[in-house]
């Protein structure tokens, strides 16, 4: 109890260092617990843009390629499959529901996707969310489009606006299917996937945009010709590798079926770099803070001579005096954790909102993850460590010290 | 009561002794006047006493306890039981209260928080020290205060051997009478030895005997 005491007191005693001291530990564990979280959040959310999505079947070409123009829309498909193709799968006996995408139109830099009604039934992200709305409905008409948040944020679009698509992927594509605007039917609620940056329409909706009539005399046929990639959801998954090994060698058309959990994960783990960056980043927050509160105690140590002259004459062992400045240091960290965790929670509930729309990152539910507690004990254990520094050297004092 | 014997004590990379003691002897309840030049070891000496710094030969016997010969650890505990000091000046932790500050001392007694409280606050009425000034912290104390409750630490353990360096030299001289009376008064009852070193020989007269450090040393024999 004396130990604490005294570790309270003179810590009290230097009240502006420390404070400088417990700021500047709170701010690089903040900086620590948030890049931890993110980062976690970012591999989560980038390894979830598809779940509950069994297989992911496209013409044959690289598994990455595949993944990487069907759910993320980065790159061109080369080739489409066939609309044979499309309902062999979707009348396939071990098939659940299909989810067609089309792609190849854009509309100002954000990809056009053709899909069905299943799309807004079926698809899922993150574990277990389906895609809901913000304002509006899914597309009943033809002509009805519905956009992602990311798209109604930075196009400020709304509801019943009209809007034009363009074929191919530019901005400035000269073809624009200007006789056939689309009126946007919904904006869906942000979700932290490229959902957000997509414009979804009826794949007869895209048949229709190309299929270019001038009026609506003559009905032209607007069945769909072909599909660039399909997700699968099958009756029960233990079927997923035989029906893989049986649309990999169907021999009407070159196909090939992934499985999207095992292709995000390999392509996060060629993305790697930049959340190891993030981590050095922080952890040289940290070793900067840790220093700087090495430095403070050190400091200290010159003005504290008599004080632990005094406890060596009173009869305290220099074991003592060690304890005590790792106590101080202690006390110094677990408040630096304590404030960091508030600052944590409170931007939690400020910004949980605007992150999610602004930045499409999603906080998981509880900021202390197993991960988390691990971290923070590894913080702790880091200042106790560089606490020894000061430490070793009140040992020292107490040792050589001379009363006088 | 302290018995020291052949000591002899140099400093490490030092070529001689800065002390040669072959004998010295301290009665319970002495009051011993102990002066030295500087430079001449006395707070080596006090050190030495204390069980702080070890002689490299001799034995220095404190109440018929080989203090130098005793673990560290032992030498530590034993000082928390049966020494006091009272140094020159910054006795007290400046952060702590009072109170506290004589708490850094009663811990190691055997009596209860409780019962270690009422008597430090005996001693501080003593020594002219109210229980309202007991919750102020140390750094707020004149100086004179400070040395005060000094002496109350050093004696709330009612040690045997009662060391005290120079305490008056940040003193005036009517304070310094005063104080040097108080220190005596306390003294009494329990028997306590005192060793008190100053170079002011007028303070001389307020003790039993007065010994000239120089005199103690081997070459003087």
């Amino acid at each position: 109890m004396m130990l604490l005491k005294l570790a309270w007191h003179s810590l009290g005693s230097r009240l502006g260092t420390v404070l400088l001291t417990v700021l500047m530990m709170s701010v690089s564990v903040f900086v620590l617990l948030s890049v931890e979280n993110i980062r976690q959040q970012a591999k989560d959310s980038f390894q979830q843009s598809v779940s509950d999505v069994d297989l992911l079947v496209g013409p044959r070409t690289g598994q990455i390629n595949l993944l990487l123009y069907s759910v993320f829309h980065i790159g061109v498909p080369t080739h489409n499959l066939s609309w044979d193709s499309y309902m062999m799968l979707k009348q396939h006996q071990d098939v659940d529901w299909t989810i067609p995408l089309s792609l190849g139109d854009s509309h100002r830099g954000y990809r056009v996707v053709g899909s069905e009604q299943q799309l807004f039934e079926h698809f899922r992200y993150r574990s277990d969310n389906s895609l809901e709305f913000a304002s509006g409905q899914t597309f009943r008409d033809t002509y009805d489009a519905v956009i992602g948040a990311k798209v109604a944020a930075s196009l400020g679009y709304q509801t019943g606006d009209k809007i034009v698509l363009a074929h191919g992927i530019a901005d400035t594509s000269f073809s624009r299917h200007e006789n056939h605007p689309f009126q946007i039917s919904g904006i869906l609620k942000p979700t932290g996937t490229p959902v957000d940056r997509s414009i979804f329409i009826s794949l007869t909706g895209l048949e229709a945009m190309h299929a270019d009539f001038p009026g609506a005399n003559t009905a032209p046929d607007l069945s769909p010709q072909s599909v660039t990639a399909v997700l699968l959801g099958l009756h029960s998954k233990i079927k997923t590798f035989t029906l893989q090994r049986e649309i990999n060698t169907y021999s009407d058309e070159a196909l090939q079926a992934i499985l999207p959990g095992v292709a995000l994960s390999s392509l996060w783990s060629m993305l790697g770099g930049v959340e190891q960056t993030l981590w050095v980043i922080s952890l040289l927050v940290l070793l900067g803070a840790l220093i700087g509160m090495v430095n403070v105690l050190l400091l200290s140590m010159r003005e504290r001579r008599h004080e632990l002259a005094v406890l060596r004459a009173l009869g305290y062992r220099p074991g003592f005096l060690f304890a005590l400045l790792q106590l101080e240091a202690l006390l110094i960290t677990a408040s630096s954790i304590i404030v960091a965790l508030l600052a944590l929670w409170a931007g939690d509930i400020w910004l949980r909102e605007w992150l999610l729309s602004q930045f499409g990152l999603f906080l998981s539910e509880s900021l202390l993850q197993p991960g988390t507690w691990r971290l923070l004990l590894g913080i702790v254990l880091a200042a106790m460590i560089s606490a020894l520094l000061p430490a070793v050297n009140a040992y020292r004092q107490g040792l050589n010290t001379q009363l006088r | 009561m302290l018995l020291i014997e052949d000591l002899t004590f140099r400093y490490p990379g030092a070529d001689k002794d800065l002390l040669n003691i072959p004998h010295w002897q301290v009665e319970a309840g002495e009051a011993i006047f102990l002066t030295a030049p500087s430079g001449s070891g006395k707070s080596t000496l006090i050190n030495l006493l204390a069980g702080i710094i070890t002689p490299q030969q001799g034995t220095i016997r404190v109440l018929d306890t080989p203090i130098n010969q005793l673990s560290a650890r032992r030498r530590d505990a034993f000082r928390a039981r049966h020494i006091g000091m009272v140094f020159q000046q910054f006795n007290l932790i400046p952060y702590l209260s009072v109170a506290d500050n004589i708490r850094l001392a009663s811990h190691f007694s055997a009596l209860s928080t409780h019962e270690a409280d009422k008597r430090a606050l005996r001693l501080l009425d003593k020594l002219g020290l109210s229980e309202m000034e007991a919750g102020h912290k140390a750094a707020q104390l004149s100086v004179g205060q400070q040395q005060r409750v000094a002496i109350a630490r050093a004696l709330i353990n009612e040690p045997q051997l009662l060391l005290v360096d120079e305490p008056t030299s940040a003193l005036d001289t009517a304070h310094r009478d005063k104080f040097i009376d108080l220190l005596m008064q306390q003294l009494v009852p329990a028997r306590t030895s005192l060793i008190f070193v100053s170079h002011d020989a007028s303070l001389r007269s307020h003790f039993s005997r007065h010994v000239e450090i120089g005199a103690l040393q081997h070459d003087a024999a």
